[in-house]
């Protein structure tokens, strides 16, 4: 059998404005269950929505960096079902007038490229929590639930895309090119830990032309478990086909510490959301002039900013891929590259020695105490072979020590590189005389005897000499 | 006890005059009206809760704010009663339900924030259809309110509460909300003036919605000046209403002239046809001529689509009630069935089935039947196009008239318990009110007479934003027809 | 148009609440009576025609993003039915 897969993503992006969606409380994560709440966050009799400027504005840049028409005309709809963590038991969310519609989003999965079309963004104010509390601590077995409303309300965007993606691998790196998208736009933190970044997925898998039937996975709370769940569910649907049975229309929960893929116990009822247009919330019709002045704030994104590197700072891809990958690195990386040192080393010290300290310290670059002009000048002056490359590691370490410059670091610990040829003639005629069979040896022809010399010679200086000016030196010495 | 009965009978205006000059204390005022609640409220029920010791701390509150900034409390010490369906700080809000029976707000509703700082004093809460929804006062939890003119008869509703209290003299004015007549309607049986505001003038924050984009927070008082006054304090835009319209209030109450000449006047065939009571009929009649009388144009006008009203506005009304009830679940504040439960489904189905009454029940059924899977565009959908051409045929008669009037209510004050078996019956007691709601436009009603003793209601509708011109013909008919001065003593006479 | 029992039955389960037989067999009555007048919309020729969901012609009415104080958690659970902790109590939720 030819199967082919097909996954849709469903993604929910948590806002990082000041206050919620709808009402003034703080929208910041966590505090104290239920300390963020109002009448509003509470569904109190005669509380009313009031829409946060500033969410419209986080949707419409989203929308628009995802190449999305922003609709001259939206509004808000309720959808209407029953949940403990749902306050007024209806959500506010846009439905068949949303924000923003027809986008895309390319995708590099390395040896091609795959254009996801973006159904819609749009706009809705999130749901509070249940704490589940009972041996188990999850929700199937538990005694009894505990709300916390502090959630509720917060702004949501949803993303929702064209079922494009073709296999588990590009769902992933769709979801990591839209999280580092988000981010460039500095519009959610994306924080899949503590859900403010959120996916569902829709997977089928059609046998021999056969469309296939579509499963809903839930509950993926990092790229990697998304990753999981779609390996999960296409080999179970596989595995199925080729029995020749048949695949159930359902909503799947994602396990991840069992690593299977559990149908949802679904209520008698199908769910009937009864969406109607929300009457508290009157329309949206945006002002093109206000779209043009959020588009104009919208950073250069990391697919344009690839290119850029490798362009602007030949920059190798893979360097410039992860430089990327974290706008903070990217910022830092070009403000780095600002100084006289080459751009091409600086890339290579971020994604190498400098991206392993900061992996090993658990900090971001934006903790780290060196700073862009700091890594410049640490470059140049191995460049400028003042310091061995070598030396050049300790400096940076010492950097993430101390804070000081690389500069003042050498300079204090005298660890300039002695380029002075008389200086190193004199050292080398010091370790010539003390090592004389050595020099008898290379002499006789052993090419081996070489190193020792010129490490004896490095030892002296304490790695201060420039290691390949001191092989010219001895060997032109010796053959002379 | 004459004195008292002098007092109580004052009008707001007064009342605030009087105070104000020093000639009678906002104690002694307070004291007066809670002395006539106590001698009226056996018989009428028209409070479900009343705070007599925070109304006299309210008291002293406004004298020690009164002495620091006089002119900012125009209606210092005068007494006010308020539906209760608008959230009080503090202050028992039930919305007539045994679903909120215990229910203490923690914010006031904008409405009653304006009505406290212009030193109105709140003495109670009134009696209400549950959650509003009804048009008699029948199907509160908390058991009926009375007609003060025959008490064996309903005062309408479903702000019923607040009208009888009015008419009885217990306060001097009210707060009542209207989604389809629920000021007018009980107005108009109680023998009161009772408006309800264009959609957005008045803000709906603290207002327990039952049908979000019809509901609309009203005045009710025993004369046109005291409405306007009232409608004065409480109007205005308020950023905690989104739907709430930005507009410059005027004066209302000290901008009625009683200029009626030249008024051009349409009666609404749809709405003064067979299905009106035949002495309501002659008593609107009668009206008519009187308006002409003082210098009127009246002719007749028809609106074709009104003959959809009652069907848009059950269907509309119930499908937004039916998400607006939603909220009512026993996690976060009210009644919780107190039954065993396996889970928070059978919690849910419990504590709802326990704490609403069949008339709620049956409007969240209506409503939640009209939203389903199958049912939303032969109901809801099309009830809204309908509501579209509803309010486009009062656009067209504004072309032609400047104000639009009707009976308020086909009837007067039906028996206790006549209509609570057929919900069609009773639904066809707003069939006059309704259209206003729907095209969300101001209309207000003012008593026109007695048939059988009994009031009759005459509704006097405007533009959006016509509240002045309306005010000002009612003020004008008010004063040709003289129904309080001739009717007083016949009120739940002592 | 009758309106059967079941649907009936239906209806109240997503409305969540129970209903008696003695009520079901009443609403059924009642909605199909309700409803049987309402259908009378169904003769009006709406195409062409806008649906009003709004009566005001406001729009884009938006708050600036300012973060009010929220209430104390004495005022948040002071009307709470059941509490566990200090925190909003609900029977198991499957
Ligand atoms: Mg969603
Ligand atoms: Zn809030």
């Amino acid at each position: 059998m030819r199967f082919e897969t097909t996954i849709g993503l469903e993604i929910h992006v948590e806002l990082s404005t000041a206050s919620k969606m709808f009402c003034g409380c703080s929208a910041l994560f966590g505090g104290e269950p239920n300390t963020h709440t109002c009448p509003g966050c509470l569904g109190h009799p005669g509380s009313l929505p009031v829409t946060n400027r500033q969410a419209v504005a986080y949707g419409i840049m989203l929308a628009l960096a995802l190449n999305c028409e922003i609709a001259p005309r939206s509004i808000f709809h309720r959808k209407n079902y029953f949940y403990p963590d749902m306050p007024k038991n209806y959500q506010i969310s846009q439905y068949d007038v949303p924000l923003s519609s027809g986008g895309s989003l390319e995708i590099d999965m390395g040896d091609y490229i795959r254009r996801v079309g973006i159904t819609r963004v749009h706009l809705e104010e999130d749901t509070g929590k249940s704490i589940h509390v009972g041996e188990s601590g999850r929700i199937h077995g538990a005694d009894f639930s505990l709300e916390d409303f502090n959630r509720a309300g917060i702004p949501l965007a949803e993303i929702v895309t064209e079922p494009h993606l073709k296999s588990p691998e590009e769902a992933r790196v769709f979801l990591q090119s839209l999280r580092s998208i988000i981010i460039y736009l500095g519009i959610s933190d994306c924080k899949m830990e503590e859900g403010s970044l959120r996916c569902d997925a829709n997977i089928s898998i059609s046998a021999d032309e056969r469309i296939g039937t579509k499963v809903e996975v839930k509950n993926m709370n990092s790229f990697k478990s998304l990753y999981r769940a779609l390996v999960f569910e296409e080999e179970r649907q596989r595995s199925l086909l080729q029995e020749g049975k048949t695949i159930v229309q359902e909503t799947r929960h994602w396990d991840e510490s069992n690593g299977v893929a559990i149908p949802m116990r679904t209520k008698e009822e199908a769910f009937d959301y009864r969406y109607f247009p929300e009457p508290d919330l009157v329309p949206l019709e945006l002002d093109p002039t206000w779209v043009e002045e959020i588009r104009k704030k919208i950073p250069e994104l990391p697919a344009a900013k690839l290119e850029r590197f490798q362009s602007q700072y030949s920059l190798p891809q893979d360097v410039a891929m992860v430089l990327v990958g974290e706008e903070e690195m990217a910022d830092f990386f070009e403000r780095s590259a600002d100084s006289k040192a080459s751009p091409v080393e600086i890339g290579k010290w971020m994604v190498g020695d400098i991206s392993a300290i900061l992996n090993e310290k658990g900090i971001s670059i934006k903790e780290a105490p060196i700073s862009p002009q700091m890594l410049g000048e640490l470059v140049l002056l191995l460049e400028e072979r003042t310091i061995s490359s070598k030396m050049a590691k300790e400096v940076l370490l010492e950097v993430f020590e101390t804070g000081k410059s690389p500069r003042s670091i050498v300079e204090e610990k005298n660890l300039l590189q002695i380029t002075d040829e008389k200086e190193l003639e004199k050292i080398i005629d010091e370790v010539m005389a003390e090592n004389s069979k050595a020099v008898d040896d290379f002499r006789s022809g052993k090419e081996q005897a070489l190193k020792f010399l010129i490490g004896n010679v490095m030892k002296k200086t304490r790695g201060k000499a420039n290691p390949s000016l001191v092989s010219d030196m001895v060997r032109r010495k010796l053959s002379s | 006890m004459d004195f008292k009965n002098k007092l109580i009978r004052k009008s707001a205006l007064e009342l605030a005059k009087l105070i104000a000059t020093g000639e009678l204390s906002a104690e002694e005022v307070t004291s007066a009206f809670l002395e006539r609640i106590e001698e009226a409220e056996p018989r009428l029920h028209a409070f479900i809760n009343l705070f007599p010791d925070f109304a006299f701390e309210e008291v002293s509150r406004m004298e020690a704010r009164f002495q620091k900034d006089g002119e900012n409390t125009p209606f210092a010490g005068v007494p006010v009663a308020v539906k209760d369906d608008l959230s009080t700080k503090e202050l028992l809000t039930t919305c007539g339900s045994k679903m909120l029976e215990n229910f203490v707000p923690v914010y006031d509703a904008t409405v009653v924030k304006k009505v406290k700082d212009a030193g109105v004093v709140l003495l109670g809460k009134t009696n209400m259809d549950e959650f509003a929804a009804g048009s008699s006062t029948e199907t509160s939890y908390f058991g009926p309110t009375m007609n003060p003119w025959d008490t064996s008869r309903v005062p309408g509703g479903s702000s019923g509460g607040s009208a009888a209290a009015v008419a009885s003299y217990e306060v001097p004015w009210a707060i009542g909300s209207d989604t389809g007549g629920s000021i007018r309607q009980p107005a108009s049986f109680c023998g009161i003036v009772g408006m309800k505001p264009t959609y957005g003038l008045v803000s709906r924050y603290g207002l327990t919605a039952f049908a979000s984009s019809l509901d609309q927070v009203g005045p009710m008082a025993r004369n046109v000046k005291d409405c306007a006054a009232m409608l004065g304090v409480i109007a205005g835009h308020d950023s905690l209403d989104g739907t709430s319209i930005q507009v410059e209030i005027p004066g209302y109450s000290g901008m009625l002239g009683g200029n009626v000449k030249g008024v051009k006047v349409g009666v609404v065939k749809e709405l003064a046809g067979e299905s009106i009571e035949a002495g309501v009929l002659d008593l609107f009649n009668r009206s008519l001529d009187l308006l002409e009388g003082l210098g009127a144009c009246v002719e007749e006008v028809s609106l074709p689509s009104l003959k959809y009203a009652l069907s848009v506005y059950s269907i509309i009304a119930s499908a937004e009630a039916s998400s607006n009830l939603a909220r009512y679940d026993g996690v976060r504040y009210g009644f919780r069935t107190d039954e065993p439960v396996e889970d928070v489904w059978e919690m849910y189905a419990k504590t709802r089935a326990e704490g609403f009454g069949m008339e709620v029940k049956r409007r969240i059924m209506l409503g939640t039947y009209v939203l389903s899977a199958g049912h939303y565009d032969q109901y809801y959908s099309k009830a809204q196009m309908i509501r579209t051409l509803i309010a486009e045929d009062f656009s067209s008669a504004w072309e032609k008239c400047d104000l639009l009037v009707s009976p308020t209510s086909p009837t007067t004050a039906f028996q206790l318990g006549e209509k609570l078996v057929d919900p069609l019956k009773m639904y066809m007691a707003d069939m006059c009110t309704i259209p206003v709601n729907l095209a969300g436009i101001p209309a207000i009603s003012i008593p026109c007479g007695l048939s059988d003793g009994l009031p009759v209601g005459f509704q006097i509708m405007g533009p959006p934003l016509g509240e002045l011109k309306v005010l000002d013909v009612a003020y004008a008919m008010e004063g040709a027809i003289g129904f309080e001065e001739k009717t007083a003593e016949k009120v739940l006479p002592s | 148009m009758a309106i059967s029992e079941e649907e009936v039955e239906h209806i109240a389960k997503l409305s969540a609440f129970f209903l008696s037989d003695e009520e079901k067999k009443v609403f059924a009555k009642q909605l199909s009576e309700v409803l049987d007048c309402a259908d009378v919309i169904s003769e009006v020729d709406t195409s062409n025609v806008k649906p009003t969901s709004y009566i005001t012609n406001l729009v884009n009415v938006l708050r600036e993003d300012e973060v009010k104080p929220s209430l104390s958690i004495e005022e948040v659970m002071k009307n709470a039915p059941h509490v566990y902790e200090g925190v909003f109590k609900v029977p198991r939720i499957i």
